[in-house]
């Protein structure tokens, strides 16, 4: 079965938030209306979002590393958002596995969003219904778009690549082979939710090289040896040639 | 979790209205086996609307948690899979059974059916009284399972739950059959105050419990888990949005830790010791006032629990918002 979903790598994002403003962009004109700004000028500004990208230090000053970390909804296999909702507005699709809510049906009781251990949910302030990320529903599948715009706003808006978007379920698509060989894990695996999003960790950026492999130890003829310069007093070759 | 005044208003009145309904109706079982002195129909009939205003009050209070009540006949779909579906279809069967239950000894509809024995006859009003009963239980059994069900929120995530709000509804509704009991003169008023003895024990006991529990409670996430990173030193330097979001307001009380701290023993003896000695004095002394004092005591005691059972609820989510 076909699960779409984006594999963010940790070790390229630079917390750069495009993809989140990109994504804001897209979908604030989207079928289920706009998301809200409530104060967006005024003390205490807050909005609805289906991205944000938060940003980590991880060890000890001066040892420190800067993880930026993007999370919008993971479109989890087994999604416990779904089950919950009392009213059906909360639905996984079975062609393409993303996780959607119906904004007509949606009642705004906030019991998915208590389902959802990653807080990937919002009430929107002003519609009073639950958003979430659509995976961008209405760009993925809009045949007036090129083709290589078929992605997610945030997939497009990403200049450092980070974020790449395709179908899990295919083990020979591009972000399959990047889960399968960067290490792509999933987030809180304790819960059993299956999310279809992964994550690249961070990688180590430098090696060990041994002088012995500078230095071709095992060559029979030396050749890397290099001869001492002559001195000065030396004959030089054409003093101690003749022809 | 953030406490929701609807939701805590909706489970604590209709918990006591299940309880007095379970009163009643243990009453009405007590008196048909001849081990209580019947009672004239009235009594069930006001107490059955006293019931239906503390149901009705409930489920009024439950729609100002939804950001579109209009569209609230919606949740009665999906009740194969939520327990809050569940919940929403058998809260007004409940109320359907009582009122059908009320309108049997209002008009007197209530013709013997069988004899168990020379003494010993079933009526129509027990037999429906039955149904309303199971649904009484089936009602506990959804409002804790609501709850109960989210596995991510371990403070939750126990039978304890379901047995809290069970035995915390009938607390309060026998206590509440108790006043009504004395109020209206009845001989059942020592019946109901002790049951209101053996149940307020009973849920301070499973109360108590589940306290212990979620005070030694080990939390699965951890912010290592959340984020994938393995590393014992981890700080959060930005949460994505400055001025606050649905994440950072939804999933946390925002009370300071001597409020939560207070709120959990001010219902430790709101709802336990103080509405049984007040009881008791009033069950004693037949001084009408201390009985309704128990009550209401309790009642507030209750609504402090509430806050702090959702206070406690300690979401995963919060893990992403580590400076709140």
């Amino acid at each position: 079965m076909k699960q779409l979903a984006l594999v963010i790598d940790l070790n390229v994002c630079v917390g750069c938030h495009a993809c989140v403003t990109s994504c804001k962009e897209w979908n604030t004109s989207g079928t289920a209306g706009y998301m809200a700004d409530m104060n967006p000028y005024a003390k205490d500004p807050t909005g609805t979002f289906f991205n944000r990208v938060q940003t980590f230090e991880v060890g000890q000053f001066p040892a420190t590393e800067t993880v930026h970390f993007p999370k919008s909804c993971l479109h989890c296999e087994d999604p416990p958002c779904v089950p919950v909702c009392p009213t059906g507005a909360s639905y996984k699709r079975e062609s393409d596995g993303i996780v959607l809510v119906d904004s007509e049906k949606c009642i705004g009781c906030n019991y998915c969003s208590w389902a959802c251990p990653y807080g990937a949910r919002e009430l929107d302030e002003h519609q009073k219904i639950m958003k979430k990320c659509t995976l961008c529903v209405d760009r993925i599948y809009d045949e007036s778009l090129p083709e290589n715009e078929r992605k997610p706003a945030c997939v497009m808006a990403c200049p450092a690549e980070a974020r790449i978007f395709g179908d899990i379920s295919d083990p020979d698509s591009e972000v399959s082979s990047a889960i399968r060989e960067s290490g792509g894990y999933q987030l809180m695996p304790e819960w059993g939710t299956k999310p279809a999003n992964h994550y690249l960790p961070r990688r180590k950026a430098s090696i060990t090289i041994h002088e012995d492999e500078l230095v071709r130890s095992d060559n029979p003829l030396k050749k890397e040896h290099q001869l001492p310069m002559p001195d000065d007093d030396d004959p030089t070759f054409d003093e101690i040639t003749s022809w | 979790m953030h406490p929701a005044f609807s939701i805590i208003f909706l489970t604590t009145l209709i918990g006591a209205g299940q309880g007095l309904f379970l009163a009643l109706y243990s009453g009405q079982l007590y008196s048909v086996l001849n081990l209580l002195p019947d009672e004239s129909p009235s009594f069930y009939v006001i107490g059955s609307m006293l019931v239906m205003v503390l149901l009705v009050a409930g489920l009024m209070s439950s729609f100002f948690h939804l950001g579109r009540p209009e569209r609230a006949w919606r949740s009665a779909v999906r009740w194969r899979t939520s327990w809050m579906s569940r919940e929403v279809i058998v809260l007004p069967a409940f109320m359907g059974s009582v009122v059908a239950w009320g309108l049997i000894h209002y008009l007197g509809w209530n013709p013997v059916l069988f004899s168990v024995s020379k003494n010993i006859s079933v009526d129509v009003s027990l037999l429906v009284g039955a149904v309303a009963t199971l649904l009484c239980f089936t009602l506990f059994l959804c409002t804790g399972m609501i709850y109960a069900c989210l596995k991510m929120l371990q403070e939750w995530a126990s039978p304890l739950t379901v047995i809290n709000y069970t035995l915390l509804g009938g607390s309060s509704g026998f206590i509440l059959a108790t006043v009504f009991a004395a109020w209206q003169n009845s001989g059942m008023s020592g019946f109901f105050g002790g049951w209101s003895v053996v149940l307020t024990l009973l849920a301070f006991l499973t109360r108590a419990a589940s306290l212990y529990r979620n005070a030694r409670l080990k939390h699965k996430s951890s912010l290592q888990t959340a984020i994938g990173i393995r590393h014992t030193d981890i700080q959060q330097t930005a949460q994505g949005a400055m001025g606050g979001s649905f994440n950072t307001r939804e999933y946390f009380h925002g009370a300071s830790k001597r409020k939560y701290k207070s709120v959990k023993w001010a219902f430790l003896v709101l709802a336990f010791p103080l509405p049984l000695l007040l009881l008791s004095f009033g069950l004693g002394s037949h001084v009408m006032e201390l009985l309704v004092a128990a009550f209401l005591m309790q009642y507030i005691g209750l609504l402090m629990e509430r806050w702090f059972f959702f206070a406690q609820a300690n979401h995963p989510q919060n893990l992403y918002y580590q400076t709140v």
